[in-house]
C-alpha cells in the first residue's frame, strides 16, 4: 500500500492540532459539570451571538482545511513505480479543493466576473499585422464564444443554477437538524419545526438557519461560478483573488488563536503569582510588565522580526520548502506579539487575585495549612477562568487587524505569504491607478470585516453570558415557559434537605 | 386619617433565565398619613421588590404585570417616566441599605442635595445654598460649612446615612421608603439614626415605610405592621397588638427564634426549611410546608384574611374556625443539657497581651509613618467547653483578634498559648501539624466557600490538607489507600450528619445551598479537622432571624457533644445572652470590661458596656429603659484618643480621662473593668 502524499506538519499546524486539542479536552470537561456549562448555555441565547458564531465557523472549517498539509506525489517519468517522489510544493486540503482556483493563473490584473484583462496589450493577429484591444482571458470565461453577447446570462444562469443547489443543500440540512432536534426534545417534528421559527426555543435557531441560508446559498453561486470566472478578479500576477481571500485566512485566525496561547501562559503565571504572593514577587512582575508595556510594541516586533529574518537568510539550509520558511516566520510573529501583548491580561489577573485572596475560603485554606500551589490550582485559577475567557475572545479580533497592519508597514508576515495585511499592502499603490483597481482592497476588506465583525458580537455574547445580572433570554422566550411552571409543586431541591 | 398611598393587588415577576418568579404577589397594603408602616420579613420574601416597585425602578429583568399603586390620587403605575421623575425624589423619596453605595463618590455632599433641588424646585442659587445647609443641620451634622465641600469618603457610615436623609428630605416627600436603613450600621449609630429619624417624622408629618428583617427595629419605630412571607403579606397588625399577640404561626415562629438570656437552657424554636421558590403557584397556604400547625385545609385552599381584633388582620385557616384559637400554644423548646458552670475546665487558649499593629507606609521610599493598632494589649482566656464572646462595634479590631490567634495574621507582640504550647514561637511546619486543633467559621456564608468546588472536596481538603486519617494508612500500601478515599467519603457523611445535611449533599456546588445550609456546611468543614478551639467570628450576622436559630442550636449542639471551646465574636447582644459563657467588651483594639455573661450584661460597669446595651433595640421595652445615647463615631484605629480611648464619646468623661488609660479595676474575681470612675470606689471599699 502506497500512500499518495508525504503528510507535512509544519510548526503553526502542530499548535493548530494542539490547540485543538485543548479546547476538545476543556469542552468534554465543561460538559461533565453542570455548573460550568450553564454560562455556555447562556451564550447561545444570543441571537446575533450565535449568527455570528456560525459564520466563525465557518471561517475556521477553511482554516483547518488550510491547516492539513502535505506533498503529492508527482509522476516520475523514470520507469521505477515503487519509488515514489513528491513535490516539492506544500499544498493544503484547500489547495487542493480550490484547485482550479490555484491553477488557473492569468497574466495580470483581470476585474471581477470578467473575460478580458484589465488593461490594453498588444496582440499579433494571425497575419502579423499588431493590434492593441483587451486581451481574452486564459481562464475566465473562455468557454463563452462571444462574451459581448453571452457574459451577462452565462453568469446569471450559472449563478441562479448555484444558488438553487445551495438552497437545497440548505433545505436538507435545516430538516436533518430539527429531526434531531425533535428527536432530542422527544416532541413532534411538526411541532419543533413551528417553535424553532417562531423563536420560542432557548437557542435561537432561526438566526442560526437564516445566516447558514446566506452562507450556503452564497457559497453555492461562487462555487458556481468559480469554475469559469474569477469571481473576485485576479491580482497584478494574475492569481484569483478569492483564493487569495481563502488562503488569507488560516493566516489571519493562527494570529488570533497562536497569539492568545502563547501569551496565556506568561499572563496567567505571572498574574496570580504577583496576585497572591505579593511582596517583592509582585514588585518584580509589575516593574517587568510596566517597562515592557512603555516600549512601544511596534519598535519591539519590528526589531525582533528583522532578527528572525536575518537569521533565516544566513540560514536557508534549515529550510525544506518555502512554506516551511514563511511558516517559520508566521510563528515568530505570534511569539513577538504574544510576549508584548501579556500586560494588560497580567494586570487583570493581578487585580482579581488581589480581590480573591482575601475572600474567605481562600483564609478558611489558609487555616488548613493548605499549600501555596494546591490554593492557587483548586482556589484561584477556577475562579479567574471567566475572565480569561472573555480575554481571549476579545483579544482574538484585535491581533487580526494587528497583523494586518503589521504586514502593511512590512514587519508582519513573509511576502510569500497569503495574508490580509499582504493583500492590503499589494494592492495600496493600485488605488492610485485609473483606472482604479479595487477588488483586491475591497476583498481583503470583505473578508477581514466579517470574520472581526462576527468575532466581536461573538464575543460580545460570552460576555453577557458571563454576566449573572443581564437576562440573555428574551421575554417572548420565557412567557410560555410561565404556563408550564403553573403545574410545578415545590421543587425537588428545597424538598430533601431538611433543617434542624 | 387620610390614607396616603393604597397598594392593591400588585404583582411583580422577575425573569432571570428559568422560571419567572413572583417576587411580590398580589400584595395589598394602605399606608396613612404621617405613621410609620413597617414591612418585616425574611430576606428573598419580596421587600425590596415592592419597595422598588413603588418607586417603579425595578430591575431590567423585573417587570409590573398587575396591581395598582395609589398616591393620593394618582395611579402611579400609568404615569409616563417623565412624569414618575417629578414624583420620585419630590413625593416618594427612598433610602437604601449601604449608605457606602448610594452616594456618588465623586460629588460633594452638597452638589448631589443640590441636583434633588435643582430638579423639583426652581429656586434662586442663595435660596438653594441656604435650604442645604438646613437639611444637613436638620440630619444632625455639625460643622456644616466645612462639610458642605467634603466629599463622601471623608464621612464615616453613619454620617452617610444621615446625608442619604437629607437628600431624602430635600424634595419634602410625603413618604419615605427605608430599605434596611440601619442593617450596616452599627448598634450605637443604628440608635442614632433611628431616633433622628423619628425626629424628623415628628416634625414634618410625613408617612415611613420601613423595610427591615429586625423585630427590634420594628417596636421601636413602627406604628403598625405588615409582616411579609414569600411575596405576599401575611399578617398585619398595630404594634402593640402585634408585640402582645402574634397570630400567624410564622409570626410567632419569628418571635420563638430570637434568642435572648431566659431561653439559655433551651433550643431555639427554628422553622423548618426554607422560604418555597417563588416561581411555583401555590395551591394552599405558602407556610404549609414549614408550620407545624398545619391542618389539611391548609394544603388544599389558599387562606383569606380573617379579622381578629381591630385592625388585627392574618391569612391564615386556624382563625377561620374560633374553637381552634384554643389550642394554639405549642412550644418545641427542647431543653438542652449544656455543660455544667462548676465542672473543672483546663485552660484551653491563654493570650496575654496580644498586640497586632499593621504599618501605615508613605512616601516614596515606603516609611513606616505611624501604625494602625488594630489589637493592642488584649488578653483572655477559654476554658475547653466554655464559650467567651469578644463583643464590640465594626472597626474595633474583633476580627483582627481571631486571626491572629489562628496565625493568619503575624503578630506584633505578646503571647498566645493553645495548650500550654506557644503559638507565636511556632516554626511553620509545627504550626502546621497544629492547625487541626483550630479552626475558623465565618461571617459571609456566601464567600467562605469556594463556589467552583463541591460539598465533597470542600470538606475533603481539610481532611487531606492535615491527614487526619493518617493513623488508619500506617502502612501505604495500594489496597489501603483505597480503603483510605472510602473511609474519607465515610468521614464525609458523617460530618455532613452532625450539621444535619444529607449525605447526597455532598455531590452538589455551594450555590445550590441557601444561606443557612452553606453556614452549616461551614461548620462541618471546620469540624472536619476535630478541633478544640473553634472561632466563630460573626456566624450568623448575614443570617435571617430563623437561620440564625438553627446556627446557634447546631452551635450549641456540638459544644455539648464534643467539649468544643468557642470564641464567638459578635456585635448581636441577644445572641450573647443566649450563648456565652463570659463576654469580652472591645472597645478601640482594647478591652474594656469582662466577666461572667451575667457580671457583664446585668451588671455592667463601663459606660461603653451600658451605652452599647442601652442602644440594642429590644422587643419588649422595659419602662425603666432609659436609652444612653453616645455621639459621635468610633475613632480611626490610626488616631486614637490620649487618655480613655472613650472619653470624647463617653458621658461620664472625668478630666482625669484625657489624662491617662485607665488601669484594669477588679469587682469580683471574673469582673473586671478600665474606667476611671470605679478606681476611687473600689479602693475606697478595700479601705
Amino acid at each position: 500500500m502506497v500512500i499518495p502524499f508525504d503528510p507535512v506538519i509544519l510548526w503553526t499546524d502542530a499548535f493548530i492540532y494542539l490547540l485543538i486539542g485543548i479546547v476538545i479536552a476543556i469542552s468534554s470537561y465543561v460538559r461533565r459539570h453542570p455548573h460550568l456549562v450553564a454560562p455556555w448555555r447562556r451564550v447561545t441565547h444570543s441571537a446575533s451571538g450565535m449568527s455570528a458564531f456560525t459564520i466563525l465557523l465557518f471561517f475556521v472549517s477553511i482554516g483547518i482545511l488550510d491547516t492539513i498539509h502535505f506533498r503529492p506525489t508527482i509522476e516520475s517519468s523514470s520507469h521505477e513505480t515503487n519509488t515514489q517522489t513528491f513535490s516539492v510544493e506544500v499544498l493544503s486540503l484547500l489547495d487542493v479543493i480550490a484547485t482550479p482556483l490555484r491553477t488557473n493563473v492569468e497574466k495580470t490584473y483581470s476585474a471581477p466576473l470578467s473575460a478580458y484583462l484589465y488593461a490594453k496589450e498588444t496582440i499579433e493577429l494571425p497575419d502579423g499585422g499588431q493590434i492593441r484591444e483587451f486581451a481574452r482571458l486564459t481562464f475566465g470565461g473562455a468557454h463563452l464564444v462571444n462574451p459581448e453577447t453571452d457574459h451577462r446570462q452565462d453568469i446569471t444562469i450559472r449563478s441562479i443554477k448555484g444558488a438553487g443547489w445551495g438552497l437545497f443543500a440548505w433545505s436538507i440540512i435545516i430538516f436533518s437538524i430539527t429531526i434531531w432536534l425533535a428527536y432530542q426534545n422527544k416532541t413532534r417534528y411538526w411541532q419543533t419545526q413551528q417553535a424553532l421559527w417562531r423563536g420560542q426555543t432557548e437557542t435561537p435557531w432561526w438566526a442560526i438557519f437564516i445566516t447558514l441560508n446566506v452562507i450556503i446559498v452564497l457559497s453555492g453561486a461562487v462555487i458556481a461560478l468559480a469554475t469559469h470566472y474569477h469571481v473576485l478578479g485576479t491580482d497584478k500576477v494574475g492569481q484569483d483573488v478569492l483564493y487569495l481571500s481563502l488562503k488569507s485566512i488560516r493566516t489571519g485566525l493562527v494570529i488570533g488563536t497562536l497569539t492568545t496561547l502563547i501569551m496565556l501562559p506568561f499572563a496567567l503565571f505571572l498574574g496570580i503569582a504577583a496576585g497572591y504572593f505579593r511582596g517583592w514577587v509582585d514588585d518584580v512582575i509589575q516593574y517587568t510588565y510596566t517597562t515592557l508595556s512603555s516600549i512601544p510594541s511596534v519598535l519591539l516586533i519590528a526589531a525582533a522580526v528583522l532578527m528572525m529574518q536575518v537569521y533565516i537568510e544566513t540560514h536557508p539550509d534549515l529550510f525544506e520548502t518555502i512554506l516551511s520558511r514563511a511558516d517559520l516566520r508566521l510563528l515568530f510573529l505570534c511569539i513577538i506579539l504574544g510576549i508584548t501583548s501579556w500586560t494588560s491580561l497580567c494586570r487583570l489577573l493581578r487585580g482579581e487575585t488581589l480581590k480573591l485572596r482575601e475572600m474567605e475560603y481562600i483564609q478558611a485554606a489558609h487555616a488548613f495549612a493548605v499549600s501555596h500551589w494546591r490554593i492557587i490550582s483548586r482556589h484561584i485559577l477556577p475562579n479567574v477562568f471567566h475572565i480569561l475567557l472573555i480575554a481571549i475572545v476579545m483579544d482574538f479580533s484585535g491581533l487580526v487587524l494587528a497583523e494586518a497592519v503589521l504586514s502593511y508597514v512590512g514587519v508582519g508576515v513573509d511576502p510569500s505569504m497569503i495574508s490580509f495585511g499582504t493583500m492590503i499592502n499589494a494592492a495600496r499603490l493600485e488605488m492610485a491607478r485609473e483606472p482604479m483597481v479595487w477588488w483586491t482592497l475591497l476583498a481583503a476588506f470583505g473578508f477581514m470585516f466579517t470574520l472581526v465583525l462576527s468575532a466581536n458580537l461573538f464575543a460580545d455574547a460570552v460576555q453577557n453570558a458571563f454576566n449573572p445580572r443581564i437576562r440573555t433570554l428574551p421575554l417572548k422566550t420565557i412567557q410560555p415557559a410561565k404556563l408550564t411552571a403553573t403545574q410545578n409543586t415545590i421543587s425537588v431541591k428545597q424538598k430533601n434537605i431538611p433543617s434542624i | 386619617m387620610n390614607p396616603l398611598l393604597e397598594i392593591n393587588q400588585l404583582s411583580t415577576v422577575l425573569y432571570t433565565g428559568g422560571e419567572p418568579i413572583r417576587a411580590v404577589d398580589g400584595l395589598s397594603l394602605t399606608i396613612y398619613k404621617g405613621e410609620t408602616f413597617a414591612l418585616l420579613g425574611e430576606s428573598g420574601c419580596g421587600k425590596s421588590m415592592t419597595a422598588l416597585s413603588i418607586m417603579r425602578l425595578l430591575p431590567e429583568a423585573g417587570q409590573i404585570v398587575e396591581g395598582q399603586i395609589k398616591l393620593a390620587d394618582h395611579d402611579l403605575l400609568q404615569l409616563p417616566e417623565a412624569e414618575m421623575r417629578n414624583i420620585r425624589g419630590k413625593r416618594i423619596s427612598m433610602i437604601f441599605q449601604e449608605p457606602m453605595l448610594s452616594l456618588n463618590p465623586v460629588m460633594t455632599i452638597s452638589a448631589q442635595i443640590d441636583e434633588v433641588l435643582q430638579h423639583h424646585f426652581d429656586l434662586p442659587n442663595q435660596t438653594k445654598q441656604q435650604r442645604i445647609r438646613e437639611l444637613l443641620q436638620q440630619v444632625g451634622i455639625s460643622d456644616i460649612e466645612r462639610r458642605l465641600s467634603e466629599y463622601p469618603f471623608q464621612f464615616s457610615g453613619g454620617m452617610k446615612q444621615r446625608v442619604m436623609i437629607a437628600m431624602a428630605l430635600a424634595g419634602q416627600p410625603q413618604l419615605l421608603i427605608a430599605d434596611e436603613p440601619t442593617t450596616a450600621l452599627d448598634v450605637t449609630i443604628q440608635a442614632q439614626v433611628l431616633n433622628l429619624m423619628k425626629a424628623i417624622q415628628k416634625n414634618t408629618h410625613m408617612s415611613i415605610l420601613l423595610i427591615t428583617h429586625d423585630l427590634g427595629v420594628v417596636a421601636k419605630m413602627a406604628d403598625r405592621i405588615a409582616v411579609m412571607y414569600a411575596g405576599e403579606i401575611i399578617e398585619t397588625a398595630r404594634r402593640e397588638a402585634f408585640f402582645s399577640n402574634p397570630l400567624h404561626p410564622y409570626s410567632q415562629k419569628l418571635f420563638a427564634a430570637l434568642p435572648d438570656k431566659n431561653k439559655r437552657q433551651h433550643s431555639l424554636a427554628v422553622i423548618h426549611g426554607n422560604v418555597p421558590p417563588l416561581s411555583q403557584t401555590f395551591s394552599g397556604c405558602r407556610f404549609v410546608d414549614r408550620c407545624d400547625q398545619s391542618v389539611k385545609q391548609c394544603y388544599e385552599h389558599v387562606p383569606s384574611w380573617t379579622n381578629t381584633d381591630t385592625d388585627h388582620y392574618v391569612k391564615c385557616h386556624l382563625f377561620n374556625q374560633p374553637q381552634q384559637l384554643v389550642s394554639r400554644q405549642t412550644e418545641n423548646a427542647i431543653p438542652i443539657a449544656r455543660s455544667p458552670s462548676n465542672s473543672p475546665n483546663h485552660e484551653l487558649l491563654h493570650v496575654t497581651d496580644l498586640k497586632v499593629h499593621f504599618p501605615i507606609y508613605s512616601g516614596l521610599l515606603k516609611r513606616v509613618s505611624g501604625h494602625v493598632k488594630a489589637v493592642d494589649g488584649i488578653s483572655l482566656a477559654i476554658s475547653s467547653g466554655k464559650t467567651l464572646a469578644l463583643v464590640g462595634e465594626s472597626g474595633c479590631g474583633k476580627t483582627t483578634v481571631g486571626k491572629s490567634i489562628l496565625q493568619l495574621i503575624p503578630v506584633t507582640a505578646g503571647s498566645i498559648q493553645f495548650n500550654g504550647i506557644e503559638l507565636t514561637k511556632l516554626s511553620p511546619k509545627a504550626l502546621r501539624n497544629g492547625r487541626s486543633d483550630y479552626q475558623i467559621i465565618f461571617q459571609d456564608p456566601y464567600s467562605s466557600l469556594n463556589p467552583k468546588m463541591r460539598i465533597f472536596e470542600i470538606l475533603k481538603e481539610g481532611i487531606d490538607a492535615l491527614g487526619i486519617d493518617k493513623h488508619d494508612t500506617v502502612h501505604r500500601s495500594e489496597s489501603q489507600t483505597k480503603l483510605s478515599s472510602s473511609s474519607i467519603e465515610t468521614r464525609i457523611d458523617e460530618l455532613l450528619r452532625q450539621v444535619n445535611l444529607p449525605a447526597e449533599a455532598k455531590w452538589r456546588y455551594p450555590h445550590e445551598f441557601s444561606g443557612g445550609q452553606r453556614q452549616r456546611i461551614a461548620i462541618a468543614r471546620a469540624l472536619s479537622v476535630n478541633p478544640k478551639l473553634l472561632i466563630c467570628d460573626e456566624p450568623t450576622s448575614a443570617l435571617d432571624v430563623s437561620v440564625q436559630a438553627q446556627i446557634l442550636n447546631l452551635l450549641s449542639k456540638l459544644q455539648h457533644n464534643f467539649g468544643l471551646a468557642f470564641l464567638f465574636i459578635t456585635h448581636n447582644i441577644s445572641v450573647v445572652e443566649y450563648l456565652a459563657d463570659e463576654v469580652a467588651v472591645m472597645y478601640l483594639g482594647r478591652i474594656v470590661e469582662k466577666g461572667t455573661v451575667d457580671e457583664v450584661l446585668n451588671h455592667a460597669k463601663h459606660p461603653y458596656t451600658q451605652a452599647l446595651l442601652s442602644a440594642v433595640p429590644t422587643i419588649n421595652p422595659q419602662p425603666d429603659h432609659a436609652q444612653i445615647e453616645l455621639n459621635g463615631e468610633l475613632p480611626s484605629l490610626s488616631h486614637t484618643p490620649v487618655g480613655c480611648y472613650f472619653h470624647p464619646r463617653c458621658p461620664r468623661a472625668m478630666p482625669i480621662c484625657q489624662q491617662s488609660y485607665p488601669e484594669a479595676t477588679v469587682f469580683t474575681a471574673t469582673h473586671a473593668a478600665h474606667c476611671h470612675l470605679y478606681e476611687h470606689a473600689v479602693t475606697k471599699a478595700v479601705i
